[in-house]
């Protein structure tokens, strides 16, 4: 296991296991980036190679780097996994990048909900050389969905406040400090610093499609966990990987809260990599892979995500404010089977108003999620408009798996 | 060629740019403008201007279209380029 | 005669002036207040506030000139431009003259706003509420025709315009109080 283990891993044993830190220069650094076609990890997809360059562009020796892990997406756990397992695999991807973009600084960003993983990178600071950690520090990232968000982590190390901030200008532009600023997911910077070592080739001959990546299998399955893949395993590995199905399951929210519901039927021999999903429509995100069971129900399912990402919202923007919560009101009074004449045509009509008109991408997400619900669960969405449901057999709600 | 950017942070639904640019902007349930993408065609150019000062909150921008006004750039954290 | 000619020119401006003052004032408030007809948008509102305050600058500057050269009052420049150095009713005309600068803060940071940002043009816009009562104050500090029915009345209008418009404007729940309130979500167990 290349990303994640049992324990934390020492200064020595990384080491001794992958030898020292790649000597690339900047510029070998962001070929071997760019010829790999490492995609960010944080739920973007944005190809690395290119951020690293932007960044490297303007910086004059003045960037920032932002080593996110943050990881506010409830059903995700590898950030926080890997940074406990291999805390000097993702500080020598800050350092890599550092260098790269000629930064001096490095703020490792961690979920104030993460302390296994904030204890680790502590003790791996700890270990390297005093000048590696004037340069470093931790800030503690408030919980919340949105606080991972690129300009909130950048807002919030700038002046306490962890929101999203109208873009531009962009971190890359100004971020922390009003300095060029990499804000990079921990898992992209762990792959960066393995590829550094070992080329571009080592991660696209990997899998069946090209590299390596970590997701989080959760819901109707007997060991939900976080599993390292190689991109190109398919949704069936993930399952068996997981100990099977517990009991059925016909629908999996694949990419998290931002991501998408897929049919698994459908999907059990989908390849699990970005560029593959794409282009059937799913979205890789942050890699979570969240089986419904099969007794639960899909609308209600769906009211519960939308519930909690209106509580999310960092209410900044009317359309999120507004039209996200008639939303999830709407969708929970379908979910409950109590809901007004026009509730499912409004769901829809007011889903297709959300994209684009937030200060950050959370309604997006939402609209996104809600879109992919109407399809997958037409059905059941048809039925709750009707007052009833086909999916669970008794009169009482049942508790999502 | 310019293009019609809402400050969403600083838009408060007040709902006057509407009301001078019905054929670029229309109203949600809540009274927040919807804007049509894409550069505004010349004939409108004047009227964008002035629905852009009577905002009373100075949400409202023009544009040069294609400097980053709505890119998708890096870091990004959308999946604006999907199912659009 | 000629020499009252600036006499009466002076007292109209200035009556003019207080009466678009208060039509502004109330035309901002009604503007906060998002108030609209099916034939009545929102925009004439803010159109009008905003004419309505650069025409009252024409008539006070018809008002100042007039005042100033007027060989009956022999007030000179300094009145006009220092505060409260007229000897002549010192007081009085002092506020005019404050309020005058009070009105050009607003109204220079309004025309260029992108300049001054969002922040700096609110905070100086809310000096609109000192503005026009120091504008009424001077009116009728100096104003020699307060005997007059008419002017009273005049009076009695712009006040009550303004107590109303203020009445209304704090008894309505703000627009944007959407921003402090926290979420109303539908109550439902977080899920993980």
């Amino acid at each position: 296991m290349e990303l994640i283990g049992p324990v934390t891993e020492s200064l020595a044993t990384h080491r001794q296991r992958l030898g020292p830190l790649s000597a690339l220069s900047s510029g070998e650094l962001i070929a071997e980036l760019e010829s790999s076609g490492l995609l960010g990890r944080g739920g973007a997809g944005f190809p690395v190679g290119r951020k690293w360059r932007t960044v490297a562009e303007r910086s004059s020796g003045r960037a920032v780097v932002l080593a996110n892990g943050a990881e506010g997406e409830p059903l995700s756990h590898k950030d926080r996994s890997l940074m406990a397992a291999r805390p000097h695999l993702v500080i020598d991807g800050a350092l890599l990048g550092a260098r790269a973009v000629g930064a001096d600084d490095i703020i490792f960003y961690i979920g104030i909900e993460h302390p296994a993983a904030d204890a680790a990178i502590r003790h791996a600071l700890a270990e390297r050389s005093a000048d590696i950690r004037g340069r470093a520090q931790i800030v503690s990232a408030p919980a919340g969905y949105v606080s991972g968000e690129e300009s909130a982590a950048v807002h919030f190390v700038n002046a306490g406040d962890a929101r999203p901030t109208m873009t531009p200008p962009r971190p890359f532009e100004r971020g922390v400090g009003g300095r060029p600023t990499l804000v990079q997911n921990v898992e992209s910077l762990a792959l960066a610093a393995l590829i550094a070592r070992r080329g571009h080739g080592w991660y696209k001959d990997r899998g069946r499609a090209s590299g390596i990546g970590l997701l989080t299998a959760s819901g109707a399955v007997r060991h939900p966990g976080v599993q390292e893949i190689g991109f190109g395993s398919t949704l069936g590995d993930v399952v068996a990987a997981a100990g099977g199905l517990r009991g059925d399951s016909h629908a999996v929210l694949l990419g998290g809260y931002f991501g998408g519901w897929a049919d698994v039927e459908e999907q059990w021999g989908l390849p699990l990599e970005p560029r593959s999903m794409r282009s059937r429509g799913l979205v890789f995100g942050c890699g979570v892979v969240h089986f419904l069971a099969a007794d639960s129900c899909g609308v209600e399912a769906t009211a519960r995500v939308l519930a909690y990402l209106t509580s999310q919202s960092a209410r900044q923007c009317g359309p999120c404010v507004f039209g996200l919560s008639a939303i999830a009101a709407a969708t929970q009074r379908l979910a409950t089977r109590s809901p007004q004449a026009d509730d499912l045509d409004r769901i829809v009509r007011w889903g297709g108003q959300l994209v684009g008109r937030g200060a950050c991408h959370h309604p997006d997400g939402a609209a996104g999620l809600l879109r992919s619900a109407l399809d997958l669960f037409a059905d059941d969405f048809a039925q709750h408009q009707r007052r009833r449901c086909v999916t669970v057999s008794r009169p009482e709600r049942v508790a999502v798996a | 060629m310019d293009e019609i950017v809402v400050d969403r942070i600083r838009c408060d639904g007040h709902g006057l740019c509407a009301e001078l640019l019905p054929e670029r902007i229309s109203l949600d349930d809540w009274g927040f403008p919807i804007v049509n993408r894409g550069p505004v065609p010349d004939h409108l150019v004047e009227v964008a201007r002035r629905a852009v000062d009577i905002c009373p909150v100075l949400a409202l921008h023009l544009a040069r279209s294609g400097l980053g006004a709505w890119s998708l750039s890096p870091g990004s954290s959308a999946r604006a380029d999907r199912r659009r | 005669m000629n020499d009252t000619l600036p006499w009466y020119a002076t007292r109209g401006a200035g009556v003019v002036s207080l009466v678009l003052l208060t039509a502004v004032v109330v035309l901002g408030i009604v503007s906060v207040m998002r108030w609209q007809t099916a034939s009545w948008p929102r925009f004439l509102t803010t159109g009008f506030h905003r004419n309505l305050a650069l025409t009252t600058l024409i008539f006070l500057a018809i008002h100042v000139v007039t005042a100033v050269v007027d060989p009956f009052t022999a007030l000179g420049w300094e009145a006009a431009i220092v505060p409260f150095s007229s000897p002549y009713r010192r007081f009085w005309l002092g506020l005019g003259v404050v309020g005058i600068y009070l009105l050009l803060a607003i109204i220079l940071t309004s025309l260029l706003r992108p300049l001054f940002g969002p922040r700096v043009w609110r905070m100086v816009h809310w000096l609109a509420y000192a503005m026009w009562p120091v504008a009424l104050i001077h009116s009728i500090g100096t104003g020699t025709d307060p005997r007059f029915a008419w002017m009273l009345a005049i009076e009695a209008v712009c006040v009550g315009s303004v107590i109303a418009a203020v009445t209304w404007r704090m008894r309505r729940i703000e627009p944007t109080a959407w921003r402090q309130r926290p979420a109303t979500i539908p109550q439902v167990k977080k899920w993980s």
